[in-house]
Order: C-alpha cells, then structure tokens, then sequence
C-alpha cells in the first residue's frame, strides 16, 4: 500500500458491504432518500455534504460531492462559500472552547 | 476550461478527423458496446418511430468559438449549404407531413440563403425552430433577425450555459454573457419568451466542463429567478444537454485527463427509460452537404445513415427512413445517460 488514500478506491465503496450485505444495503437506501430532493432541493443537500466533506477532511468524499455539487448546477462560487462554512465552523468551534479556557483560568486566578 | 479561438481543423489538430475520433471512442477503453446496453431497454436494436424532426445543419460557419462545440464551427469554416441542396430539401419535405423543421450550424443565420429557405418552409407550413446563438444578433447585417423571427413565428432556441456571466464567458468566449443577454433583451421586446405571445424562447444549458447537467426542471427554476432579477430578461423553457465526448469537448477531456472518468460515468449511468427516448427515434438530420444522418452528433463523425437507408437529401425517402435502424456508437451513450440529453433537453 504506497497511500492510504486513492482515487480509485472509491468507486470500491460498495464492496465494504462483503463483510455485511445487508448492513449495507440499509445503509445505501438511507443515503440514497437522505440526499432525495426533499425540504431542501439536492442541490442544497450536495453543497452541505461538501461542507461536511470538508470539516470531517474526507478526500474521497470531497471528490464526490465537487463533483455531485457540479452536477447539481452549483457553481464555484457557491462551493467555495459552503467550503468557508465549514472552515468557520471549525475555527469557531475551537475559537468559543476559549470559554472553557477562560472558566478553568478564572476558578485558578486569584 | 479555456476559450478556443481557431478550429480544430484550421490548426490541422488530429480530432479535426472524423475517423481519429471514432478510433478513440470506440477503440481506447473497454467498455460495453453501446448496442449491447441499449437491449435493457426490451428492444433488440435502436430503430427510428417516424420522423417528427427534419432537422438541417446548414453549415460550419459561426462567429463564435465555442470551446465544447461538436461541430467544430468557428468563422474560419467555409462548409456551408447551397442554394440547390436548400431546394432538395424543400422539394424532400414537400413531399412529406413532418411538422417540424430545425435549422442547426454554425450560426445558421449566416448562411446566405437562411431568409429565402426560412420563407420558402413557412409556405409548407411547416413549425420552423432557428437554433441562433443569440450575439448573431448583434452583428453587423444581422441587426434586424428578431423581427424576422418574430414575422414568421420562428421558436428560437439558444445556448445559455449558465445564468452567471463568468462561466458562460468561460465556454463561449469573452462579453458573450452580455452580449447573450442584449439580445436577449431585443427578442423580450418583440414578445418571445412570454407566454402571452406565442413566440417561444427557449434557452440550453450544457455543463462547463466533465460532469453531467443538474435536473432540468430545477435549474429552470434558477434561471427563470437569476435572469429576471439580475438582467431583467424571460425565457419559456430551458433544455439541460449533455456534453458529447466528440471533436472539441473530446478534446478538452483527453487534454484534462477527464476521459476515462467521464466516459466511465456516461456508461455507468445508462438508463434504459431515457435510450427509449432518443432523438434520433423521431429526427432525421440533413448535413450541409445533402447527406443524412441519424443525428447532429452522427453527422460531424461522418456516420451516415445505415442499413440501407438512402444517404443523400436526393433519394429523400420518407417511408425507408421512418424506422431505419439508428448507427451508433460508444458516444451515443452521451444521450442515454441519468436523465437523457436530446435537443429537446432531458429524454427520460
């Protein structure tokens, strides 16, 4: 194994279902009807799995969801502001833990 | 994805060849035959229904470059219709009820006879669709075609491919966005794009780049909400079309290494319902030198009619070609892909 990651991998996905077909086959039915035109249309729902896709720093799932968001009519402008979306989340995210940083600083400050 | 701004054939580029395109296509990557695909319809093979559509490519001649045209049009072509083939396609059509007459190019309006050929179909009374890529319009000696469209009824139909300026300039060339949209704004004024008028204005979206386009009835919605409230400007119906793999888009998949990814793709989303569907079923296509084929895409890989169908506008023979059997090859999997790509937007 040269990488741990490779494009080709995940075309593979299906085949993690070997271990347990019915498992995953649940599985790609929940995906399927989560990422359904629904409340949100799925051009809506692709640019928030790229979002996430980002937070989370999954390659294979920032391949798919560039893609799919592509696909969905979005455009780079739209898929870089969703990228910031992710990113200010996770900066905030570490950013407003200061809170915690503050509480332990005050109870041992004098 | 970068502006084109010559032909490929002008610069003598090996895709310029009919037969260096189809060696690739059929020949670079093991994928399944596209007939073999095609019996998940229920049908043994692709026949035609009848013929709804004569559709005409009047010539190679365009003002534009566009970086995915398949036809590979641009000013330096000079492959244009003449006035006696126009005729042979009158006199075929005459003979014939095929309500429908589509006139494609290039810019078909440069064609010297478009006016004369577009008067003589309108006798026949026949509907008659201009596929004009709108900065036409704005050209010297071509200032006056919505009127004339507006005078004869014509449905014009035009590429758009997004509602944002920059990936439209990005495919089709610099201020074509706005230059889109000026004439755009001069067919408004004449009632196209407005249900009340009768006179259809429909716009094409094909994907800038290696992925397939978005739901067509959505990204309606998106155009329909951007244009009217950025540019002021209406439309009737928009039509989602799948990039082929052929001439200049094949190009720019071989250069950006997008090949096998999309041609993998086009086959993995073969979708019975939308081959059912395929334009080539109801239309027959008519290259600018009389020659048939079973559609546009046919046409430019110098596919002609097959199995016995007369080939040339000369021998027209509308019961021979109602159910002609349909030559395909691996690219046809561009029309039967998820929801399907015809002129007419989505198949499926």
């Amino acid at each position: 194994m040269e990488t741990y990651y490779n494009p080709a991998d995940l075309a593979k996905f299906a085949q993690v279902g070997e271990g347990n077909k019915e498992l995953m086959d649940k599985f790609f039915a929940w995906y399927g009807a989560v990422f359904a035109e629904g409340a949100l249309s799925e051009r809506e729902k692709a640019l928030i799995a790229l979002a996430v896709a980002h937070a989370v720093q999954c390659p294979y799932c920032i391949d798919a969801y560039t893609q799919e968001s592509l696909s969905k009519g979005a455009t780079l402008e739209q898929m870089t502001e969703a990228v910031h979306v992710s990113a200010a989340i996770k900066g905030g995210a570490a950013l407003v833990h200061g809170v915690q940083m503050k509480n332990v600083y005050q109870k041992l400050s004098m | 994805m970068a502006t084109a701004t010559k032909s490929l054939k002008s610069i003598h580029h090996p895709l310029a060849s009919a037969e260096e395109q189809l060696s690739i296509i059929d020949e670079r990557l093991k994928l399944p035959a596209f007939d073999k695909l095609f019996k998940q319809t229920g049908e043994a093979e692709l026949r035609a229904t009848g013929i709804e559509i004569f559709q005409i490519n009047v010539g190679k001649l365009c003002n534009q470059v566009c970086k995915h045209c398949h036809v590979d049009a641009g000013p330096d072509r000079r492959e244009i219709m003449t006035r006696e083939t126009f005729e042979l396609c009158l006199e075929a059509l005459a003979k014939t009820n095929i309500p429908k007459v589509d006139i494609t190019g290039g810019a078909p309006e440069m064609n010297p006879h478009f006016r004369w050929f577009v008067g003589e179909v309108k006798k026949l009374n026949r509907h008659v669709m201009v596929r004009s890529n709108l900065t036409i319009l704005l050209a010297n000696g071509f200032t006056d075609l919505p009127e004339f469209f507006a005078e004869h009824g014509i449905e014009v139909i035009s590429s758009l491919p997004h509602y944002t300026p920059s990936v439209t300039d990005k495919q089709r060339g610099e201020d074509v966005f706005s230059r889109s949209i000026e004439a755009i704004k001069r067919l408004n004024a004449l009632g196209y794009g407005k249900e009340e008028s009768g006179l259809i204005f429909n716009l094409v979206y094909n994907p800038v780049g290696a992925f397939l386009p978005p739901n067509q009835s959505s990204l309606e919605k998106d155009y329909k909400r951007e244009l009217s409230k950025h540019h002021g400007v209406v439309f009737n119906r928009l039509y989602t079309i799948t990039n082929m793999p052929i001439s200049r888009f094949l190009d720019y998949l071989l250069v950006s290494g997008n090949y096998e990814a999309y041609m993998t793709k086009l086959v993995s989303l073969f979708n019975p319902a939308a081959a059912k569907g395929v334009m080539c079923r109801n239309t027959i296509s008519i290259g600018w030198d009389g020659y048939l084929y079973d559609c546009d895409f046919n046409q430019m890989l110098d596919l002609k009619v097959g199995y016995g169908a007369p080939i040339h506008i000369k021998d027209f023979d509308v019961e021979k070609l109602n159910t002609r059997r349909i030559v395909t090859r691996q690219h046809c999997y561009g029309c039967t892909a998820g929801a399907g790509s015809s002129c007419g937007g989505t198949t499926a």
